[in-house]
């Protein structure tokens, strides 16, 4: 692994403290960037913060709209700036999974608000900052962590596939408007992983098919660092 | 004038008030500000986000209640966020008394944070502050207990978004950057589209206003501001080749005529602006300045002055008033272009 390359990069992680995120904590740190994550639950927050040796722990729920900036101030405040956003805290919906027919509305609209309201606030709060590491000749990246299951359609997946194929959209969109900014936006689907999300969905998978998190965030990492 | 009282900070009726270099007025609306920027100007607009600066506590000594508004840091650095110099503030409308004195070793309870009063300054409601948190302790205590600073002409509790300009980027102004509302995404791109280029300083802009007239006759405060590389450049390229520097907002004046070396460069880099601008001044860097309208007497009227003789100031003020204009962070706005020396 090469352990040096995004060396003074300023990246933010929303739901830092399982899985993918967690992943992405690590390996980000590992290769010299500097780290401030973002999660709802302050234990598990101040035990990543205290295990991930300089990684930057914010207790917030982006699902929030009055939790956006506060989350953002402290983003900006403690890292100085930002080069690269990844909001990967996402909701599955309905636990268990549920057919479209049967998913209450409130489970539709808390699966909209983290995985696409939430990106959508919080990228254009820090958008800012974003554009001034533009400027600095800094090249920032949003990614957008998505799923297979925002092309496809899986029965029982409607309020996550839904929000994730708006969030995938808006990721375009976003993407060719802010060009001119110098801001780069994806939308990456990092494949089924043996995650906490995966285990709700679909609590009898095999996990050995399933793809390591770790496996995941090297290849962000790698995407990041192109 | 009419107060703008609700927290619309991009009001599709906002007007723009326009006195060109020979001292002209004409009216416009806010969005045809694009129409005054010229192929090969430099718009330079301060991006600094708005902290949430007031926080509500306790005074320890009399364990009487507290506003503290911050109002100045030394430095924009992440990890120097002890120190600041605050205000201890009570609402005019209110009516109550003032706020208990203060004295330096003096322990401010102020929700999750823990402040001492260091020093009292050149007034007595005007302190240095050192919490004794953390520094993620206090970004996160700010974040989350400060509530934007918030006068008494706008009523509806002002949601720190209400602050924060499209641009904003570094949480370091106390105070919003106002005039850098007239700014969306798309009018960045106007300006690029008209061959103009589009830049940015972060400059800690402090409180306006503490309703103490001593204590006003101080402002502004030092204002520590950076100035990236990149705009600097773009500055002096436009110099170059005859374009003009149109600054968004007094707070931006203020930087690049702090930082503008004589022959109207900028050095960039971080720096503290400690002048005041007025009627002596003579501008090196910018050559325009979008604001809000001020009232004579203000240390932003006075910079105004650097740009407009007293004559044309007073007729503005007197057209302002009779057509209504909204005073104020969220109302209308002014476009002073330098006057041209005869």
């Amino acid at each position: 692994m090469n352990a040096t390359n995004l060396s003074g990069l300023r990246v933010a992680i929303t739901g830092g403290t399982s899985g993918l995120g967690l992943a992405l904590v690590r390996e980000l740190l590992a290769r010299g960037a500097r780290v401030a994550f973002v999660a709802r639950h302050e234990d598990d927050v101040e035990r990543v913060a205290r295990e991930q040796h300089g990684a930057i722990g914010i207790v917030g729920d982006v699902s929030r709209k009055e939790e956006i900036h506060p989350i953002a101030i402290q983003v900006l405040g403690r890292l100085g700036g930002l080069d690269v956003l990844i909001n990967n805290a996402s909701s599955l919906g309905p636990v268990p999974l549920a057919p479209l027919a049967d998913t209450e509305c409130e489970d539709l609209e808390a699966a909209l608000a983290t995985n696409l309201l939430g990106p959508f606030r919080l990228t254009k709060a820090l958008l800012g900052s974003l554009t001034a590491s533009a400027r600095d000749g800094r090249h920032p990246l949003v990614i957008n962590i998505s799923s297979d299951a925002a092309v496809n359609a899986y029965a029982t997946w409607g309020a996550y596939g839904a929000s994730k194929a708006a969030l995938h959209h808006l990721s375009r969109i976003w993407c060719e408007e802010l060009a001119a900014e110098g801001v780069r936006v994806v939308s990456v689907d990092p494949g089924d992983m043996d995650t906490p999300l995966h285990a709700l969905a679909v609590p009898d998978a095999d996990r050995s098919t399933l793809k390591k998190p770790e496996t995941a965030a090297r290849e962000i990492a790698a995407l990041i660092a192109a | 004038m009419i107060a703008a009282h609700v927290p619309v900070q991009r009001a599709p009726d906002a007007r723009l008030l326009v006195l060109d270099e020979h001292g002209v007025m004409s009216h416009h609306t806010r969005a045809e500000f694009l129409d005054f920027v010229r192929r090969g100007d430099a718009v330079v607009a301060n991006d600094a986000a708005t902290l949430p600066a007031s926080l509500f506590g306790i005074h320890a000594p009399t364990g009487r209640a507290i506003e503290v508004r911050l109002a100045a840091r030394r430095s924009l650095l992440p990890g120097d966020v002890r120190r600041f110099s605050a205000v201890d503030f009570r609402t005019p409308t209110e009516h109550r008394a003032l706020p208990p004195p203060m004295q330096a070793g003096d322990s401010l309870r102020l929700g999750p944070l823990t402040a001492s009063v260091t020093r009292v300054l050149a007034h007595p409601r005007f302190v240095d502050l050192r919490f004794e948190n953390r520094a993620g302790d206090i970004w996160s205590g700010l974040a989350r207990h400060g509530r934007p600073i918030q006068y008494a002409y706008v009523q509806a509790p002002l949601a720190i978004w209400d602050t924060w300009t499209r641009i904003a980027s570094q949480p370091v102004a106390f105070e919003a950057p106002s005039a850098g509302f007239i700014l969306d995404w798309a009018s960045i791109r106007s300006i690029r589209d008209r061959g103009a280029c589009f830049a940015t300083v972060t400059h800690a802009a402090g409180i306006s206003s503490t309703g103490d007239e001593a204590l006003d006759a101080l402002l502004p405060f030092d204002e520590p501001y950076h100035i990236p590389a990149s705009t600097a450049a773009l500055i002096e390229a436009s110099k170059r080749n005859g374009g003009r520097v149109m600054a968004i907002g007094t707070t931006v004046v203020r930087a690049l005529e702090h930082a503008a070396n004589g022959d109207g460069t900028i050095t960039a880099g971080f720096g503290i602006a400690t002048q005041r601008i007025g009627p002596a001044t003579r501008l090196r860097a910018v050559d325009a300045i979008v604001s809000g309208t001020h009232e004579k007497g203000t240390s932003h009227y006075e910079l105004l002055r650097a740009f407009q003789d007293d004559v044309a100031l007073r007729a503005m003020a007197r057209e302002a008033e009779a057509r209504g204009y909204r005073t104020h962070e969220f109302g209308d706005s002014v476009l002073l272009v330098k006057r041209a020396r005869s």
